[in-house]
């Protein structure tokens, strides 16, 4: 875009060949054998990419939304397993500790994050609380010098690698009474109870956390006891416009492959590009991309400068994945037999897209968010 | 749906949810076929459904057969697809067979004993199938096949190809059909496809290395192929098209169940607008594209030529079962996303309908070039 700066240019140019040589080339192994490609992981932390909007003091690039969407987009064109990976790393535990954490928690643990020796997740989710992830259960209790966890977290990103868990629980019986514990891995009662097995990001390992009485020390916590909503409060629009960038990344690269098989591809003795159905259908990716891109975008710069506006947020994360979605489709289409083949790439990055419709706040979360925000004034009627 | 059919495709149904259902989502992890299966259909007299009682066959109605394949797409896509095929092959060996041809091969395939498959397709030539290469020449007693053939469904599992290949010129006029057999010498299966969806009906390359035909196993004469492939068209969409509908059924079932049972803001989903209004556009795209299925297996019944119509129907329920399984995977959410919960599996086979049987492009170039002839002759 016109307006980065020159930092965040360097950023896409380091991020595009990072992609193309470190994950590209491995995103079709990873995929098909549900595995994480944790070298690829690491050398992220080498290049500084892990704690991309953490506070320099720690380790971190200091950089904003921008910056942060731009590695999802780069990434998210190659691997969106990885990609969404990154993220839940990134964004979810260390951009969250970053924001939250005492001086002392981020001398522990940032540091270890952002160089990459230690794999971080986010706890929220339960098996019985997803959208309605406030009503959560699992329950913290005070007990001398710990606090006593039980409770179950689904659905999470980097579960079965992860050092360090940044984790929510209930401490009270109001709504709001929640409280962000920091969880390490080997604390005794926690464990990693169930792999999840998913139709798409299977080079993102996702899985069940199980507390049992697991003993965390009080000093792990995050903030007074009931200050989880606020630190949610803080990171959704970050959470909401980086994960719709990898959905940019996807439909870009769906769009690169189209033109270049319509361009291989011969049939009735021409190549595709001849024909005005695909013409349509590679004019129509190509607006819809460049609208997701000027939309995201447009959002990030507002946010890093002051506006961090949660109605845009939600609005980027209803369009992008749902448009995303769509042209991965169309890919496929485009492609016939062999899109729907593992030689290319794109039914990969459609089950990978699909995700991002459901993950970090379902389109209907956005839909429901959103209507709220604009109709506040007529609820109250 | 009259008595007979209801019973039909209540047993049907019992079969597939008891004993098919439980292996569903194993057998897709592993991509495995299981002959056990497709014979268990045939005692149920589902894998000859149209075909006449004198070989074998239920002697039924297009239209029975569509149900039949919906109630088996409910439970899986891939093994109605099998069913599909083989049927199709049954219908072009009784059309375009001899009497000798019809009682070699047929009892087999509709007693479900074994499988057919259809070759047509090669790596350069998919929607442009009459720019194939693979070649049949002419040898004493038969012919010599060479080739490669591409994305054929049961391929490696059928015992009966009917391959079609260039006795010819260029063009459709040059192409001649054919019959070979599982084991012929020259004959073998090249690499299978690794695929998003369908992933218990293997699809594979077959090979033709100087592969003996004899004469008795061509179809019709030779340069009459291409009138082979093309007869079984209108038909082969119309059961895509069921099987679509199958698809879409399942997905809208599993979508309202889980909604009615899942508590979110301490109430049922389902109870949410946004997700009833989901559902009843899923219910009215299903029941649409049910009636636009029927009236084209009608059609057929009948044996009123409306291909037209039978494009409709493919375009229409195929694009039903994407869009039907897309939603039903949001509605589920989450679990929706995982092999947990049939959805995304069905979505996944979804898919590959749009592009089978002549992908979606396809169907609305035939349908552009009906309604051109239609209007120039009014004119």
């Amino acid at each position: 875009m016109w307006f980065f700066t020159p930092e965040e240019k360097e950023i896409q140019k380091v991020c595009r060949d990072f992609a193309k040589n470190e994950l590209a080339p491995f995103a079709e192994h990873h995929d098909n054998k549900e595995t994480f490609n944790l070298k690829a992981f690491k050398h992220m932390g080498e290049l500084g990419l892990l704690g991309i909007t953490a506070d320099p003091d720690y380790g971190g690039a200091g950089m904003g939304a921008t910056a942060a969407t731009i590695v999802m987009e780069e990434f998210g064109k190659a691997c969106a397993g990885s990609t969404l990976s990154f993220l839940a790393h990134s964004i979810l535990c260390v951009n969250n500790l970053n924001n939250n954490g005492s001086p002392e928690q981020k001398a522990k643990y940032l540091p270890k994050l952002i160089s990459g020796e230690h794999v971080g997740c986010m706890g929220m989710s339960e098996p019985e609380f997803g959208s309605d992830a406030v009503g959560m259960q699992t329950k913290a209790v005070k007990s001398g010098d710990f606090y006593e966890i039980t409770g179950n977290k689904m659905w999470i990103t980097n579960a079965q690698y992860a050092d360090v868990v940044y984790l929510y629980t209930r401490t009270g019986p109001g709504k709001k009474d929640l409280t962000t514990f920091i969880v390490d891995k080997g604390t005794p009662g926690f464990s990693v109870s169930k792999e999840i097995h998913k139709m798409g990001m299977r080079s993102s390992p996702t899985g069940e956390l199980s507390f049992q009485k697991a003993k965390v020390p009080v000093g792990n916590r995050v903030g007074n006891e009931g200050d989880s909503v606020i630190h949610m409060m803080k990171n959704l629009e970050i959470e909401r416009i980086t994960i719709a960038g990898i959905s940019l990344g996807i439909a870009q690269a769906c769009l690169d492959q189209c033109i270049k098989y319509a361009g291989e591809r011969k049939q009735f003795g021409k190549n595709l590009a001849h024909f005005q159905i695909i013409q349509k259908m590679i004019a129509e990716m190509y607006s819809e991309t460049e609208a997701m891109r000027r939309m995201l975008y447009t959002v990030c710069y507002e946010y890093d400068n002051g506006n961090k506006s949660n109605n845009l947020a939600s609005a980027v994360k209803l369009q992008l994945p749902k448009m995303a979605t769509k042209i991965a489709l169309d890919a496929i289409q485009l492609h016939g037999g062999y899109g729907y083949s593992r030689e290319f790439p794109v039914e990969r990055m459609m089950r990978d897209n699909k995700l991002n419709e459901i993950g970090a706040g379902t389109n209907e979360v956005m839909i429901m968010i959103i209507a709220k925000n604009l109709l506040r004034e007529a609820l109250r009627d | 749906m009259n008595d007979f059919q209801k019973e039909l495709c209540r047993n049907l149904a019992k079969y597939c949810q008891d004993v098919i259902e439980p292996h569903m989502e194993h057998d897709d992890a592993e991509g495995k076929f299981r002959m056990e299966f497709f014979k268990g259909l045939g005692d149920y007299g589902v894998t000859g459904v149209t075909l006449p009682e004198l070989y074998g066959g239920a002697g039924l109605t297009y239209s029975d057969y569509c149900y039949v394949l919906e109630e088996i797409a409910k439970v899986s896509v891939p093994y109605a697809v099998t069913v599909s095929v083989s049927s199709m092959v049954q219908t072009i060996l009784n059309e375009y067979g001899n009497e000798d041809q019809k009682r070699k091969y047929l009892p087999a395939l509709t007693s479900g004993e074994e499988i057919g498959a259809f070759a047509l397709s090669e790596s350069h030539s998919g929607s442009d199938a009459a720019s194939l290469k693979t070649t049949a020449k002419k040898v004493d007693g038969g012919y010599v096949l060479n080739g490669t053939k591409m994305w054929i469904t049961s391929g490696g599992i059928a015992k009966t190809y009917i391959v079609m290949a260039r006795t010819g010129a260029e063009g459709a006029k040059g192409v001649s059909a054919f019959i070979v057999r599982d084991g012929a010498q020259g004959f073998s299966y090249g690499k299978a496809e690794k695929k998003m969806g369908w992933k218990t009906s293997p699809t594979k390359e077959l090979i033709f290395e100087n592969c003996f035909v004899a004469t008795e196993d061509r179809l019709l004469e030779e340069g009459q192929g291409f009138n082979v492939a093309m007869g079984g068209l209108d038909r082969g969409r119309v059961a895509i098209a069921a099987i679509g509908v199958g698809c879409a059924q399942r997905a809208l079932d599993e979508a309202v169940s889980y909604s009615l049972t899942r508590q979110q803001f301490k109430q049922a989903i389902f109870d949410f607008q946004g997700l009833q209004f989901m559902m009843a556009d899923m219910a009215l795209e299903v029941e649409s594209s049910r009636l636009m299925v029927f009236a084209a297996a009608k059609s057929i019944d009948e044996k009123v030529h409306n291909s037209k119509l039978c494009s409709m129907a493919k375009l229409k329920a195929t694009d039903c079962a994407m869009k039907v399984t897309t939603d039903a995977v949001q509605v589920l959410g989450g679990v929706g996303y995982t092999a947990e919960y049939p959805v995304e599996r069905f979505m996944r086979d979804a898919k590959v309908l749009q592009i089978v049987e002549g992908t979606n492009q396809i169907q609305r170039v035939v349908i552009a070039r009906h309604l051109k002839k239609e209007y120039e002759n009014h004119a």
